[in-house]
């Protein structure tokens, strides 16, 4: 499994041709208590940086953008009764959705761990 | 994803508690043209500590201002419908600064000193402009200061009252819209019982130069937390208060905002303020549109712009404040609506980015006020 991140501050975990999209710690620290999530149904078609998601914290709603392209397998029903998964575990519970990539080649302009964590440092 | 956030503009000033703030691991934002704390340890645990306890609020960007001379509080009137005159010394009353066509230019807090002079503190985001319309309007014989040597803390919740008496004995005698001048080791304190939060507590008037020092001995109090303006937000939603800027503005009248208890009898009876005959019209035939408290179905909270639409889908109204209840778990908003459909319990439809949510008018406050009278 290999991670991925974008300077949205997604991530997206990838095994073979599907993988798991969520916003980063960072994302959820700067957002503050989530207390609504938007995830897409299975069967949704979405588009490499378009808006797939969306994430309502106390003051203020923010999209989720797709990291690559690709037909969501499954959206996570747990952040309806519980939208605070995204604060308590950003990179684990908390995932919004998984895919089917259609271009597995778009991974390529993504960061890794480390690049994300040196782009964030300079916020 | 996208952080909608305001970024630290250059030109914002710093307030006295800037550096006790950050400190104190605030995020500050860009708010009313200073650097101001939205949040601490996040805005849910502050709102709810605040309901239970006792939260320190930083309002020193709200504008305080003197109004003194011989017949300042008849000139007011001329600009304000509250009954200024009949304001006793060291109590305060809610008014409204009004345009020549009854619309509000900003709300604001009026009390009497014991000299006779009034304290009158505006919104932050106004503040010039207010001053600025006072120059204007008011006679040469009354002087106004704009009391920028000062800072404001507010310190709210149900435990705020008892904290703070303990390192100024004698404020629990001050009830709900009434002051008084105490000391504080050696600087004068202006402390007044009023709030934005529902909750009891105090406002204090306190010199900038010591505003860090009496900050840091009111959070030793057990009870009290720092809270940001986040949470200042989601409380005085919670507690039906509107914000200028947002729920009131120059095209907003008193009757439209359902604020025509600030209004009283003398003055509706004889007039003699901006705006008087169309408020008049207004208060008889009732308001075009009315702000209303919405309990929102479901989840989602709808925010400021969402529209209100008749059952044709035409608009008829917008929501002007919204977001989370941190108390009631669940999102709350307030709207203008056509008086029609103003009665608590009427079904509204409203649209925000494209999504139809239904909503219900709920009576306001949506979390009972818990003043001290």
């Amino acid at each position: 499994m290999t991670f991925y991140f974008t300077k949205d501050h997604e991530w997206i975990s990838v095994e073979g041709d599907s993988a798991t999209v969520g916003i980063t710690d960072y994302a959820q620290a700067q957002l503050g208590d989530v207390v609504f999530v938007e995830v897409p149904p299975a069967g949704t078609e979405v588009a490499k940086g378009k808006e797939a998601a969306v994430v309502e914290s106390v003051k203020a709603a923010s999209d989720v953008y797709a990291p690559v392209s690709g037909q969501v397998i499954e959206g996570n029903g747990a952040l309806e009764a519980d939208p605070a998964l995204v604060n308590t575990s950003p990179e684990a519970e908390g995932w919004f959705f998984k895919l089917k990539l259609s271009d597995p080649a778009e991974l390529e302009g993504l960061m890794d761990a480390d690049a994300y964590k040196a782009f964030v440092d300079t916020l | 994803m996208s952080v909608a956030e305001a970024e630290a503009e250059i030109q914002d000033r710093a307030l006295a508690l800037d550096a006790w703030h950050r400190r104190r691991g605030a995020r500050m934002v860009s708010f009313a043209g200073y650097q101001m704390p939205i949040q601490y340890e996040g805005i849910i645990a502050e709102h709810l500590w605040t309901r239970a306890h006792a939260g320190l609020f930083d309002v020193s960007h709200m504008g305080q201002l003197k109004i003194s001379g011989e017949g300042a509080d008849v000139a007011l009137e001329a600009l304000l419908p509250g009954d200024i005159q009949g304001i006793a010394a060291n109590r305060i009353r809610y008014s409204l600064l009004l345009a020549e066509n009854g619309g509000i230019l900003d709300d604001l807090m009026v009390t009497r000193l014991p000299s006779g002079a009034l304290y009158v503190v505006v919104n932050g985001a106004t503040k010039y402009d207010d001053i600025a319309h006072l120059h204007e309007h008011l006679p040469e014989t009354v002087t106004l200061n704009h009391m920028d040597e000062q800072a404001l803390l507010a310190l709210q919740g149900p435990e705020a009252v008892a904290a703070f008496a303990r390192i100024v004995p004698g404020v629990a005698a001050l009830t709900f819209m009434t002051a008084g001048e105490f000391r504080w080791e050696d600087t004068p304190l202006w402390i007044s019982r009023s709030g934005y939060t529902g909750e009891d507590g105090l406002e204090i008037s306190v010199p900038a130069d010591r505003a860090e020092t009496l900050a840091e001995r009111i959070c030793a109090e057990p009870e009290v937390k720092p809270i940001g303006l986040g949470a200042r937000d989601s409380l005085r939603l919670e507690a039906g208060l509107p914000l200028y800027g947002h729920d009131l503005d120059p095209k907003t009248t008193p009757v439209m905002a359902d604020l025509g208890f600030a209004i009283p009898k003398r003055r509706r009876e004889q007039g003699g303020f901006p705006g008087a005959e169309r408020i008049g019209i207004e208060r008889e035939q009732g308001p075009v549109q009315k702000r209303v408290g919405l309990l929102i179905e479901g989840r989602q909270p709808v925010r400021e712009g969402a529209l209100v639409l008749d059952g044709d889908g035409n608009e008829v109204g917008k929501v002007t404040s919204g977001g989370f209840s941190p108390s009631l778990e669940r999102p709350i908003a307030m709207a203008y609506v056509p008086l029609a459909s103003a009665q608590p319990g009427a079904a509204i439809r409203l649209e925000q980015r494209g999504k139809i949510f239904q909503a219900v008018v709920a009576p306001l406050p949506f979390v009972p006020h818990r003043y001290h009278r």
